[in-house]
């Protein structure tokens, strides 16, 4: 199989990029696209060139570092998957590729294919977490909680931090990711007596790192591999309004 | 000369490594270890600093446990995340001894199971700690706001793993590494927020820095600008994972490596166990050379899944056309009472044994069947969705296959590493002031890990025990001089690490880092995996020194030492993966015996199980680093409390 990359290519953040194209050839069905780049790169390499930065670790669809945008889709052609987990029998022979870094404001660009989602972090260092110290915790079962209402924090919960919601959203939006977060840990009984400052403080962060607002096209939930559901958006929202009316 | 060598490898110097067990019952061990240590007031804490190196369950459980008890922290990883360390990929569960099902579990069934799964080569008291702290770290858990399985009444639930008969597994659906990792993350930058820890990602160690024989800080490289960085502390704890990628194919992320802990192992910290490597049965089968890494199914499905190959060799038949009598359910015949559920060891060198006698399935005939059709006549197919529903979407995600309707393949894959650097009780490795955990230590599974123990070791280790037990070195830290980057070790170690980078770039050779990987990667395989000989194993340790020096003169690296260069990252890593599987080749040769994932071909039973030497064997080996030869040095096991035994789960 023989396919054409038209590949973003940039030196650092400051440069100009642009796209360049590369022919690769015997790739088959069976590869993943990561591994069909892999292939690239080794034929850059034997030819002198410096290779493509592009991310990824686990490449089984979980640590969240892989991500871009191939034709014009944020992680490809399918709903709900990585690009780590796309596969070359998704193309055709002859195809043309384009792939691209996420493009998003508060996702800068480093290198090639790589941008810095550090964004992502500071909202949860904003207060994604329950303040109890090692060693404080009392006995596992002491406090039940109903099978629905774990099941729903684990929906939640499953998020990668990829990044594809944000990348996918005509105004770059956050909220899928920071509402997943607040609702997993509002939820459950022991993220209870911080649900309120948790809510104020990582929405508040969410503006401050840039991210635009939500105008709920539900773009988002179809990118996301995990699937994560924008009734979380709505679930937040309403939280939001009672918290301003109850303030 | 290759002889002459091994023999100088095999003249055993015996030396008394002191792993500092605590006296007293084993039961009272732990407690007695901390009536005793040194204790450090807040303010002095205060004044400490400790760099963590890793970030995930053992990493970010350190940082953060170090950090609330007032310790000045520095905490380093190399992906852009400190959310995505690979114990993110953890899938099937964690172990804990809280008897929440009745069935007859406790805290020394735990030990004894840990113990026997390890074919009794790991030290009796840190396994039956790891069992003591198992039920506290449940509650830890929970306490973060980790979504586990629940019933209907709101309790926890459990399930099986392998090697054991009790249900003691916690899970959170097929994400529980995942999971637990997340809140790890969360709770360590609750005290990024706090000011009281410092993250800094995309940045990889380079090397170790020793002075006056103390650790004392690390050599950085910052991945987006390739500057090399000096980082000084009070002590240095290693948290970097395994090392199943020196296989090339793993479960392990790419980026995972075993540079940390190999030049740490350089610069004096002895290496135990290193060919300890265990092979995970149920993976998915490699299809095509240039594949980069293999998925895990989780252990987990062997709950309900049914392993098979047909009975009849070379046969091409569809699963669903081979009739119930013409199925081989190897497992369920050679292991009755334990079944699907054999430990992985055993597991895996069965699914070889039939693969190679002709009866593997695939494209490739490299795979077993792993068959849920039963399971789903008896509990219904809601019920099998909603137990590994994820692991079934990804399956048919990288095979397009439905995994409901015809049977999963499977094959085994190098996944986990029990060997590691050598640690004592209290987790600090032959260099003073410098501890090694979760993974990348060798402590707690002797030559087979338990399936669910291991996120349990890396997250006791971080969370429970480090914290408990580096005072007990700091206490006196405190009257040392400040750890200075300006001393002539940190300028020493920069230059070094500055020059065996601009080494490699050099080189300007005609073959690419992959290249070299798939080489060792074949070789490892083939020598060094789930069955050994010793002729094999002496071949092997003479093509990867071939392979050494063909790769210092022959590979090609592109791009700069000062930009982001991910291929030069896969050059350094490799270059110590080539190292490490020469010690992992020369420990398996020495020992003369089987034992756990220690499969030695001259060393079976008539039925072909592994055929353990206690009067000869019976201790943990560890390496010493003598200017690339390996000195063996053994810290000899004591079963002062069980009385090892044949392992037999027939
Ligand atoms: C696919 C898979 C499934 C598994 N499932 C289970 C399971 O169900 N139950 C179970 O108990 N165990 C399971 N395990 C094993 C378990 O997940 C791991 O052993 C455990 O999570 C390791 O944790 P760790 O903290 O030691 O290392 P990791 O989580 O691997 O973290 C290593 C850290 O070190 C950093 N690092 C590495 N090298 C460097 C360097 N040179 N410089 C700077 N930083 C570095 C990395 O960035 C990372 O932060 C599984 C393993 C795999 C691979
Ligand atoms: S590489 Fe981890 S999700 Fe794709």
């Amino acid at each position: 199989m023989r396919v054409t990359f038209k590949i973003w290519r940039q030196d650092n953040p400051k440069a100009k990029g642009e796209f360049r194209s590369y022919d690769v050839d015997g790739l088959t069905k069976d590869m993943s696209f990561l591994e069909a780049l892999d292939q690239l790169n080794e034929n850059l390499v034997l030819q002198d060139e410096k290779v493509i930065a592009y991310e990824y670790d686990c490449r089984e669809g979980i640590c969240g570092q892989c991500g871009v945008f191939i034709n014009g889709r944020a992680h490809g052609p399918h709903d709900n998957i990585t690009t780590c987990q796309l596969h070359m029998r998704s193309f055709t022979d002859g195809d043309i590729i384009t792939v691209e870094p996420w493009r998003a404001k508060s996702f800068p660009i480093i290198k090639d294919l790589v941008v810095d989602r550090s964004a992502f972090d500071r909202i949860i260092e904003s207060g994604a977490y329950i303040s109890s110290k090692t060693g404080t915790a009392p006995e596992a079962n002491s406090i039940p909680i109903p099978k629905d209402i774990a099941d729903k924090a684990m929906d939640a919960a499953a998020c990668i931090g990829c990044g594809a919601c944000v990348a996918t959203c005509k105004n770059s939006s956050a909220v899928l990711f920071t509402s997943a977060k607040i609702n997993h840990l509002n939820n459950l009984p022991q993220g209870k007596a911080e649900a309120v400052r948790r809510l104020e403080q990582m929405t508040y962060q969410m503006d401050l790192e840039g991210f635009g607002n939500c105008s709920n096209t539900g773009a988002c939930e179809i990118e996301c591999p995990e699937g994560i559901s924008i009734r979380n958006i709505a679930e937040m929202n309403s939280s939001w309004l009672r918290m301003k009316l109850t303030k | 000369m290759q002889n002459s060598c091994f023999y100088r490898i095999l003249e055993l110097v015996k030396t008394i490594l002191n792993s500092k067990v605590p006296d007293g019952p084993i039961e009272h061990k732990w407690r007695n270890y901390q009536l005793k240590s040194q204790l450090i007031n807040p303010a002095n804490k205060k004044k400490l600093s400790v760099i963590v190196v890793g970030s995930g369950l053992s990493g970010a459980g350190t940082a953060s446990t170090l950090a609330e008890l007032g310790y000045d922290i520095k905490c380093f990883c190399y992906q852009d995340s400190a959310r995505r360390a690979h114990s993110v990929a953890a899938q099937g569960g964690i172990n804990a001894a809280k008897n929440y099902q009745h069935d007859g579990d406790s805290v020394y069934r735990m030990f004894y199971d840990t113990l026997k799964g390890g074919d009794f080569r790991s030290r009796e008291a840190n396994t039956y700690r790891l069992a003591e702290l198992s039920a506290p770290l449940i509650d830890h858990f929970v306490q973060q706001g980790v979504p586990f399985a629940r019933e209907y009444g709101g309790t926890l639930v459990n399930r099986s793993f392998g090697g054991v008969q009790v249900q003691r597994t916690f899970y959170a659906r097929g994400q529980t590494g995942q999971q637990l990792l997340l809140a790890s993350y969360s709770q360590l930058y609750k005290m990024i927020r706090a000011k009281k820890v410092e993250l800094f990602p995309r940045s990889e160690m380079l090397d170790l820095v020793v002075i006056d024989g103390k650790a004392k800080g690390i050599i950085v490289r910052n991945l987006v600008t390739g500057k090399l960085e000096r980082y000084a502390a009070d002590a240095v704890v290693l948290a970097t994972g395994g090392y199943s990628r020196v296989f090339r194919l793993s479960t392990l992320a790419i980026g995972c490596n075993g540079s940390a802990i190999w030049k740490a192992h350089k610069k004096g910290a002895f290496f135990a166990a290193p060919s300890f490597t265990q092979i995970h049965p149920t993976a998915l089968p490699q299809s095509s050379e240039a594949q980069s890494k293999l998925t895990l199914m989780s252990e987990s499905l062997r709950n309900d899944g049914r392993i098979w190959v047909p009975l009849k060799k070379d046969d091409t038949r569809k699963p669903l056309d081979i009739p119930e009598d013409e199925r081989d359910y190897y497992l369920e015949r050679r292991y009755p009472s334990f079944g699907n559920l054999a430990p992985r060891d055993i597991a895996s060198r069965a699914a070889k044994e039939r693969i190679d006698a002709g009866h593997g399935v695939g494209r490739l005939k490299n795979a077993v069947y792993l068959d849920f059709k039963d399971a789903i006549e008896k509990f219904g197919l809601d019920t099998i969705k909603d137990r590994y529903g994820n692991l079934f979407k990804m399956y048919k995600k990288i095979t397009g296959i439905d995994a409901y309707s015809t049977p999963m393949l499977i094959s085994p894959t190098a996944h986990f590493s029990m060997g590691g650097l050598w640690v004592d009780y209290e987790l600090m490795t032959t260099v003073p002031g410098l501890y090694a955990v979760g993974e990348c230590n060798f402590s707690d599974h002797g030559a087979n890990r338990l399936g669910a123990n291991s996120l349990l070791q890396a997250s006791v280790d971080g969370y429970f025990i480090l914290p408990n037990t580096i005072n007990n070195y700091l206490a006196d830290e405190i009257k040392s001089e400040q750890p200075n980057i300006d001393h002539p070790e940190f300028e020493k170690a920069e230059q070094l690490a500055r020059e065996h980078i601009s080494k490699i770039l050099a080189i300007n050779g005609s073959k690419t880092v992959d290249h070299f990987h798939r080489e060792l990667g074949k070789i490892m395989w083939q020598e060094c995996a789930m069955s050994r000989t010793r002729n094999g194993l002496q071949n092997a340790i003479t093509e990867i020194k071939k392979l050494r020096d063909a790769f210092w003169s022959d590979v090609k690296v592109t791009g700069s030492e000062n930009e982001m260069n991910t291929e030069l990252e896969k050059a350094y890593r490799l270059a110590d993966f080539i190292e490490l599987g020469i010690l992992m080749c020369t420990d398996a040769l020495q020992r003369d015996e089987s034992c756990g994932a220690h499969f030695r071909e001259e060393f079976q039973t008539n039925d072909g199980e592994a055929l353990r030497k206690d009067e000869a064997y019976s201790y943990v080996s560890a390496w010493e680093y003598q200017n690339g030869d390996f000195k063996l040095h053994k810290e000899e096991l004591e079963f002062e409390f069980v009385k090892p035994t044949v392992r037999s789960y027939k």
